[in-house]
């Protein structure tokens, strides 16, 4: 196997692009952690979030609209996570499975009964308008541009650091996930902050789903966010529900991604294609292993 | 003491909660400046009073009145802006937030959007200064001592603006030491800043060291008030206890020398904390007699109940049931040993609430071939006629079979505990607190179901708050104190004022 065509730049342009759906569904994910919820609903508001982006951008011929599209369905999912959550007080994996399920099967439906069409969206007539993009011209013998979406979902980390960790709103998200009690005895309401939590989690979903359908592919195909939500979900676990270690995790499950995709001229691809959910499981492994030496060094304190 | 308006007083106040009336015509003042002790045992209504006062209740009938004005809507937020503040005794801290963090919560210092550190800092400095309450405010509060963790609660509640300080059963969770310095601090912000402090507490060594004035409530009453210099620990326990109805004497048949049948043996149990509940302690009760075992609220009592049933596990020692010894045991292998358990607390480990009083009472049984075949298929019909015939052997008062026990009545709530343990027919009973919140009418009825196992030869551990009930009950008592019995002793050889002296510590060199 020769190393240098699995690691080389357009490998890296693969892990970035690959990485900022997963970042930014984790930032989703990780406000839902911070106020107490497991959203297992990730991936299906990413599709419903992809969809709309689609729907947005050729209907009105903008990507603005696109992302705003995108927006307000995400909004629309995160207020129907939190009702049911927060209000009915139903077991959030039930309804984390039932968004994944309902997002996956709305979106099939309606690409049927509206452009008609089924499989993936090809516009007869207009276009799909993608998200701008940066280009960096060619270095090294290999074109470089990135979207525009991947510097704001870097930026948008530093954001998300910024506002738990520095801000007393962040506080308030924090403590009503860790300690809602402690909220509610100082007068203010935990549910108010949850509800917070669930509705950026579906903004934010929703912008993963614009770039993955206006950014990393300019088409909304039937299920096509691959699982990616639930590969956020692991991130957000495995980084404690920390913007910058999601970030991490973020990359390093893209790189893996990536690194699989050049290695399938030596392997099997049906088997690379695994590597992101293996690498996923290792994660998982890893963190289970970190907190049992945890345990057992705490024992012998 | 000037007789000046009180700074808090409540009237008439009375609080239903389904099925148990927690608190009955309850009216108190509280004097500006004063450190009051409110005492009584689990279930007097001590802490939902306190609730009431601190907005977490709305009460059923009556008035709060704060500084002279009446408080007409009952939010924590409401009573913080009267300048009311609560120390719960599960803290309401976010553990991974620092000391600062946590006092500042939701009235945070800020520069632009961002949470001001620095200033945030400064604040518990300047609190800390002002009351003498020392605390690192960058520490997080997960790694500090639950003595520290209070103090941060009460800086939080001081920070706040509150002069009256409600501290509900502040040393269960403190060590000797901790518990000291609280008594210190109360002291010092009582006498620097004129603060006005409610404690609520069981332990009485405590009301002596630390109040001015101490009220005393039993099964939801205000029973006394009384200036602490007034009154000595056994006044108090008797009061707390003590409650005289003249009742008929049972019916006691000789029993001839039982076969032991519990055996405790030099036992060590730990509480919740990790701190010893139950010290070294032994007794045994043979067939055909009751022990009864009479001790003020929190001394090892629910520990070493729920030991010998395999709820909480044994640290050390043994416990023998019909001579097996019981380690490693889940709580239905202890019963298959032929033991049948009334809990202290019915609804939490008694009862399923919101299930019909058919499941309740067969619950345990359901496998028995009447009532499912090879517990797969439940025999509805058998088992609503079974509880048909339960429900009027026992004298159970309610809609039907059919009705959520968690709508009865305290007594009739026991009586279905009752029922369904005594139904089991084992040799050993074990019965903590039976007459709890119920009726005297109720308590006569489980009194009399009592003595029928005893004078059948059950062997039978009585854990009790009620003096009165043990010693209508007991064949022998042993007394107990902070894990350790204290003293043996017949009920007809000791006056219950004594028996007061051996439940607050006294006479440790007994030895049952």
């Amino acid at each position: 196997m020769d190393w240098s065509s699995v690691l080389n730049l357009s490998t890296l342009l693969n892990t970035v692009n690959t990485a900022t759906i997963v970042i930014l569904a984790g930032l989703g994910c990780l406000m839902t952690d911070q106020a107490g919820m497991m959203n297992i609903g990730i991936d299906g508001m990413m599709v419903a979030g992809a969809f709309a982006a689609v729907m947005g951008s050729w209907l009105c011929g903008s990507w603005v609209m696109g992302v705003v599209f995108a927006l307000v369905v995400g909004l629309i999912f995160g207020l129907f996570y939190g009702v049911f959550v927060i209000k009915f007080k139903s077991d959030e994996f039930i309804i984390g499975v039932a968004l994944n399920i309902f997002a996956a099967a709305l979106t099939t439906f309606l690409l049927r009964c509206f452009p008609g069409q089924s499989g993936s969206f090809h516009p007869a007539t207009g276009t799909i308008v993608k998200l701008p993009s940066l280009d960096f011209g060619v270095i090294g013998g290999t074109q470089v541009s990135l979207s525009v979406m991947v510097p704001i979902a870097w930026v948008l980390v530093a954001v998300c650091w910024v506002m738990i960790y520095r801000t007393p709103l962040g506080f308030w998200l924090h403590a009503s996930g860790e300690h809602p009690e402690s909220l509610r005895s100082v007068g203010r309401s935990p549910e108010r902050m949850k509800y917070l939590g669930a509705l950026l989690c579906g903004m934010f979903c929703g912008l993963s789903g614009a770039y993955l359908s206006l950014g990393y592919l300019s088409t909304f195909t039937e299920n096509m966010s691959a699982s990616r939500g639930y590969v956020a979900v692991a991130c957000v676990i495995f980084g404690r529900a920390n913007p910058p270690l999601v970030f991490l995790a973020a990359l390093l499950f893209a790189f893996i991604d990536a690194a699989g995709t050049r290695m399938q001229g030596f392997i099997d691809p049906q088997l690379t294609a695994t590597f992101p959910y293996i690498g996923t499981i290792l994660m998982m492994l890893l963190l289970a292993l970190r907190d049992q030496w945890k345990k057992r060094a705490m024992a012998r304190s | 003491m000037t007789e000046a308006a009180p700074i808090v007083s409540l009237r008439h106040i009375s609080m239903q909660f389904p099925g148990v009336l927690a608190n009955d015509d309850v009216s108190l003042d509280i004097r500006q400046g004063e450190v009051f002790a409110l005492v009584g045992e689990n279930g007097a209504g001590k802490s939902t009073l306190m609730n009431v006062l601190y907005g977490l209740n709305t009460p059923t009938a009556g008035q709060v009145f704060v500084k002279g004005q009446e408080i007409t809507s009952f939010s924590p937020g409401n009573a913080i802006a009267h300048g009311v503040g609560m120390v719960h005794q599960h803290f309401k801290l976010v553990p991974s937030f620092t000391v600062a963090q946590n006092i500042v919560l939701n009235d945070e210092p800020r520069r632009g959007i961002f949470y001001d550190f620095k200033r945030a800092n400064a604040i518990v400095r300047e609190l800390e200064a002002e009351y003498g309450l020392e605390v690192n405010p960058t520490d997080r509060v997960q790694d500090i001592s639950v003595g520290l963790q209070q103090r941060v609660e009460i800086l939080k509640t001081l920070h706040r603006g509150a002069d009256v300080l409600i501290l509900d059963e502040p040393t269960a969770v403190l060590t000797p030491q901790e518990t000291d310095e609280l008594f210190a601090v109360i002291r010092r912000i009582v006498k620097e800043k004129r603060m006005t402090i409610i404690i609520i507490t069981h332990k009485l060594y405590e009301v002596m060291a630390i109040s001015d004035r101490v009220g005393v409530m039993r099964a939801g009453r205000l029973v006394g008030i009384c200036n602490t210099c007034d009154v000595n620990e056994r006044i108090l326990a008797s009061m707390m206890v003590g409650k005289e109805v003249l009742l008929d004497a049972l019916e006691r048949t000789e029993q001839p020398d039982g076969t032991v049948a519990i055996e405790v043996d030099h036992l060590q149990v730990v509480d919740n904390r990790g701190l010893p509940a139950v010290r070294d302690l032994s007794l045994k009760v043979r067939h055909g007699e009751i022990l009864g075992i009479a001790g003020i609220e929190g001394n090892g009592q629910s520990e070493l109940i729920e030991a010998i049933t395999a709820m909480r596990p044994i640290r050390g020692g043994r416990v023998l049931i019909a001579g097996k010894d019981i380690r490693g045991m889940t709580p239905g292998q202890v019963r298959a040993l032929g033991l049948a358990h009334v809990p202290e607390d019915r609804l939490s480990t008694g009862v399923s609430a919101p299930a019909d009083i058919t499941d309740n009472l067969v619950v345990g049984k359901e496998k028995r071939r009447d009532f499912s075949l090879f517990g797969l298929h439940l025999k509805k019909k058998a088992m609503r006629d079974y509880a048909q015939r339960m429900f009027e052997a026992y004298d159970i008062r309610g809609a039907g079979v059919d009705t959520a026990v968690g709508s009865l009545s305290g007594g009739n709530m026991q009586k279905v505990v009752v029922a369904r343990e005594f139904s089991f027919d084992t040799p050993v009973l074990i019965i903590s607190q039976p007459s709890r919140g119920v009726d005297i009418g109720a308590m006569d009825f489980i009194h009399q179901q009592i003595i029928k196992k005893r004078n059948a030869g059950c062997a039978i551990l009585l854990v009790s708050a009620d003096l009165d009930e043990l010693y209508r009950l007991s064949d022998r008592m042993v007394t107990i104190y902070e894990g350790r019995i204290t003293g043996e002793f017949l009920p007809g050889e000791i006056e219950k004022t004594e028996i007061s002296y051996y439940m607050t510590g006294g006479g440790k060199e007994h030895h049952a």
